[in-house]
């Protein structure tokens, strides 16, 4: 195997603890270690990791292998920062008897992601403290969707509004706010039922899951090249990033490289959507504490963006640009005069934007100490990419997993630990003058030759995980190849399934009316945590 | 305390004069995928490396049908790869009043080789023509005027949408299309709204709650599907967890089609079912 030394001694030291359990071990790349063993060994290696190595759990989810080894197998993927590597464990399940020891009360990382295994596979949980449905709603029929037996096109009957059973918070003035799921702004769905006691929130429950579409099972239907534009539509406004980790999974389990004008090209349009992004959301912070021309000025400095990803790849959401084997379309010389030309113009309007905020103290007296998500809390939940880094998770995996044309390029990631909304806020100014600095870097030296390499039907059998540091956070989409350039499996992780808990955690003591701002703080995306 | 009046007046005006001037987008901007039925060869291609059946394609006694559905487009630009006869044009403006509106069909003379030759019967009609000679079309949009063009409220309701939609749709409000200068605002509920903007395929989630919200409207009441997936289901189409397009749970005016619709798109759509299009 050929390992990156850190994973190599993980490995030794493994084998060396666990001897014969560890059944086998492989690494189909270099920072991607896969190892099989038994359910027993699950929580003393989950110990292992976090303890030993300041590894971190980043995502666990099934698959259903009962046609080839009559088990389910669980996945628990962690990420070992330090170690520049990634540990796949992979458990059996047998499929008589689908139980699985919840991890959850050792990590809480796990928590719905756990859930949502019970709700997908029909894997029992237990032990867990809140096994309640998570991502079939109350009223689904007993199915299991993601289990091969089930048919993607099975029509079910018609949603009867059966209500979720929340938990009760009793007490003298103690009230219940249910807020959705249809909300007052455009944004997408999701239902909050808050409890108060006069203005300060007691408890906020989350009922995500209303515009789940069965995405992950709809993988497993299509060809790989469409599969592509469905990566493209998880969630709209992470367009390119998870479009580029399924890119990213196909081309390591065909075992293709991207040549580096693509992975220049790519560096950039992920770039482009953290600008977009990072822009509107600054605005929006400001128009949720009633600062609306601080919005317009952002609103315009957003647009500019879409029309120069227009301009660039023929749509304003980067739609259409993602392949395997690198990206469709080559940036001509008039093109890479417009992109620089943004990125001027964009960072002298963007720094008078920064002190347009600034000399607005009523903004900044909204801001600070609002929603406090705290470095510990944060840690518990796993909490991933802005959020996190405004709560003192040092992590980054444009620069601890170089991907694409990172590892190029210099860039700070800027961390802070008080993990207010107004942190979160300036995580985002600062990631957006990083990101500037990137382009400007690439656009400096520009790799020539192709951007795309051929990659041709993918060889069944094969696992690959695909990641990508979007705007939000992290992405992984983890595949596993079926013949005819299909999938069996394809696991698609959003930073925000990891993220919402942490906002039940953020606006505790908080005011109702601070809450728009704190989740706008957070923007987490419905679809991709739903999917 | 004078910052922003600076900053707002060194700004100055942004904001499009659309629709007095032509939607502002780039050249290469993937829109409209325009074929030449006359001399379309062979429709397997095109139909085979379209990701959501937007171009279809159906043989049966020795004729071969070739259908292409901007409803179902996501405006990717593969066809036009695969197929000399396909071109992508940047052409936004969309929005239809029917589902029909947004399909063209042809009839050719099917081939031994697979290939298809004489054009039996071209696309019936192109699509804005049909808007303009229908007298049915022409009341609706009078009454329409009448009672929406000068003001209208628009409860926008994401029943499943991936959120691209959602990113355009805020546009909107931008200083850039500022819809507000048409007398439409985007209120909070649907008991304030004239519309209901719905974009997404419907999931079996959101059903009820669009049906609700649909419900809870005033008379006269109009609703627009916005995207690929509100017109038609998308890429997502019917599955154990969606239940399609938007007009399978509630009655639609307006199509846009789009993967997102820009905000141009929007804006011609919206104007559209106001009846303030000439």
């Amino acid at each position: 195997m050929n390992l990156v030394p850190g994973l190599q001694t993980v490995l030794d030291e493994l084998t060396r603890r666990f001897g014969a359990q560890i059944e086998t071990a492989h690494a189909p790349q270099p920072n991607e270690l896969y190892v099989h063993t038994n359910v027993g060994l699950a929580s003393a290696l989950c110990s292992a990791f976090y303890k030993k190595y300041k590894g971190r759990l980043a995502g666990v989810f099934a698959e259903d292998a009962r046609a080839n080894h009559d088990t389910f197998f669980v996945y628990y993927l962690y990420a070992l920062d330090e170690l520049h590597g990634f540990v796949l464990v992979r458990v059996p399940v047998p499929a008589d008897k689908p139980e699985l020891p919840a991890l959850t009360n050792a990590v809480h990382a796990a928590n719905w992601q756990e859930r949502e295994i019970q709700d997908l596979f029909g894997i029992k949980l237990l032990g867990h403290p809140n096994p309640r449905r998570c991502a079939l709603h109350d009223d689904w029929p007993e199915v299991h969707p993601l289990r091969k037996d089930f048919d993607l096109r099975t029509q079910l009957p018609p949603f009867e509004g059966e209500r979720h059973k929340f938990r009760e918070v009793e007490g003298e003035g103690v009230f219940q706010v249910p807020v959705g799921p249809i909300h007052a702004g455009v944004i997408e769905p999701g239902h909050f039922l808050f409890s108060v006691a006069g203005e300060p929130v007691l408890y906020l429950q989350l009922r995500m899951f209303y515009v789940h579409k069965g995405i992950e099972k709809l993988f497993e239907s299509l060809p790989i090249p469409h599969c592509v534009r469905l990566a493209e539509s998880v969630s709209g406004d992470s367009s390119f990033a998870h479009a580029t980790a399924f890119c990213h999974a196909v081309e390591r389990a065909a075992g293709v490289n991207a040549p580096p004008r693509a992975r220049a090209l790519r560096t950039i349009c992920l770039e482009l959507e953290r600008l977009y992004n990072h822009v509107a959301d600054v605005g929006a912070i400001c128009t949720d504490v009633a600062f609306v021309t601080a919005h317009m000025h952002a609103m315009r400095l957003k647009e500019r963006v879409l029309r120069l990803n227009e301009e660039l790849t023929g749509n304003r959401l980067l739609r259409g640009m993602a392949c395997p084997g690198g990206v469709r379309f080559d940036f001509e010389a008039e093109q890479l005069r417009a992109l620089s030309g943004l990125v001027d113009s964009f960072e002298d309007e963007f720094s008078e934007l920064v002190e347009l905020i600034r000399s607005h103290s009523g903004t900044r007296d909204r801001l600070e100490t609002t929603g406090v998500l705290k470095p510990e809390v944060a840690r518990d939940l796993g909490v991933v990419g802005v959020a996190g880094r405004a709560s003192g998770f040092n992590h980054d995996l444009r620069r601890d997993f170089p991907h694409d044309y990172y590892d190029q390029v210099d860039f700070s990631v800027p961390v802070f630990t008080e993990g207010d909304v107004q942190r979160r806020m300036v995580v985002r100014r600062e990631e957006i003058f990083q990101s500037l600095s990137i382009i400007r870097q690439v656009l400096d030296k520009p790799p020539a030759g192709p951007v795309r390499a051929e990659v041709g039907d993918v060889p069944p059998d094969r696992v690959a995980l695909g990641y990508v540091e979007g705007w939000r956070g992290e992405i992984f989409h983890w595949i596993h190849t079926a013949p005819g350039n299909r999938l069996a499996r394809c696991k698609i992780k959003d930073p925000s399934l990891q993220n919402w808990p942490a906002l039940s955690e953020a606006i505790l003591g908080n005011i109702i009316p601070d809450f728009p701002v704190v989740n706008k703080s957070f923007n987490l995306s419905y679809s991709g945590t739903d999917r | 305390m004078f910052e922003p009046l600076r900053q707002s007046l060194k700004t100055g005006v942004v904001t499009t004069r659309y629709p007095d001037a032509p939607p502002e987008v780039s050249s290469r901007a993937r829109g409209r995928p325009e074929i030449d039925w006359a001399n379309w060869k062979d429709a397997r291609p095109a139909a085979g490396i379209c990701p959501t059946g937007a171009i279809e394609v159906s043989d049966a006694d020795g004729v071969r049908t070739g259908t292409l559905d901007l409803g179902k487009c996501v405006f990717c630009g593969l066809c036009a790869e695969v197929d000399g006869a396909i071109r992508m044009t940047n052409q936004c403006e969309l929005a239809a009043r029917s589902a029909a509106e947004l399909r063209q069909t042809a009839r050719y003379q099917l081939k031994n080789d697979g290939t298809h030759d004489r054009l039996i019967e071209p696309p019936d009609r192109t699509r804005t023509e049909g808007e303009s000679l229908s007298a049915l079309g022409q009341s609706i949009k009078e009454r329409a005027a009448r009672m929406f063009g000068r003001s209208l409220h628009i409860r926008e309701v994401d029943a499943g949408s991936c959120n691209g939609c959602e990113v355009e749709i805020v546009g909107l409000n931008s200083p850039i299309y500022d819809v507000e200068r048409f007398g439409v605002h985007f209120v909070a509920s649907p008991r304030h709204a004239d519309m209901l903007l719905v974009t997404g395929p419907v999931t079996r989630n959101m059903e009820l709650a669009l049906k609700k919200a649909y419900d809870a409207m005033p008379e006269p009441r109009l609703v627009v599907a916005a995207g690929a997936c509100g017109c038609s289901g998308g890429i997502f189409g019917r599955n154990y967890a969606t239940v399609g397009s938007v007009d399978r749970v509630v009655p639609v005016d307006v199509y846009i089609p789009g993967c997102p619709p820009n905000p141009h798109a929007l804006l011609h759509g919206i104007l559209l079912a106001m009846g303030r299009l000439t």
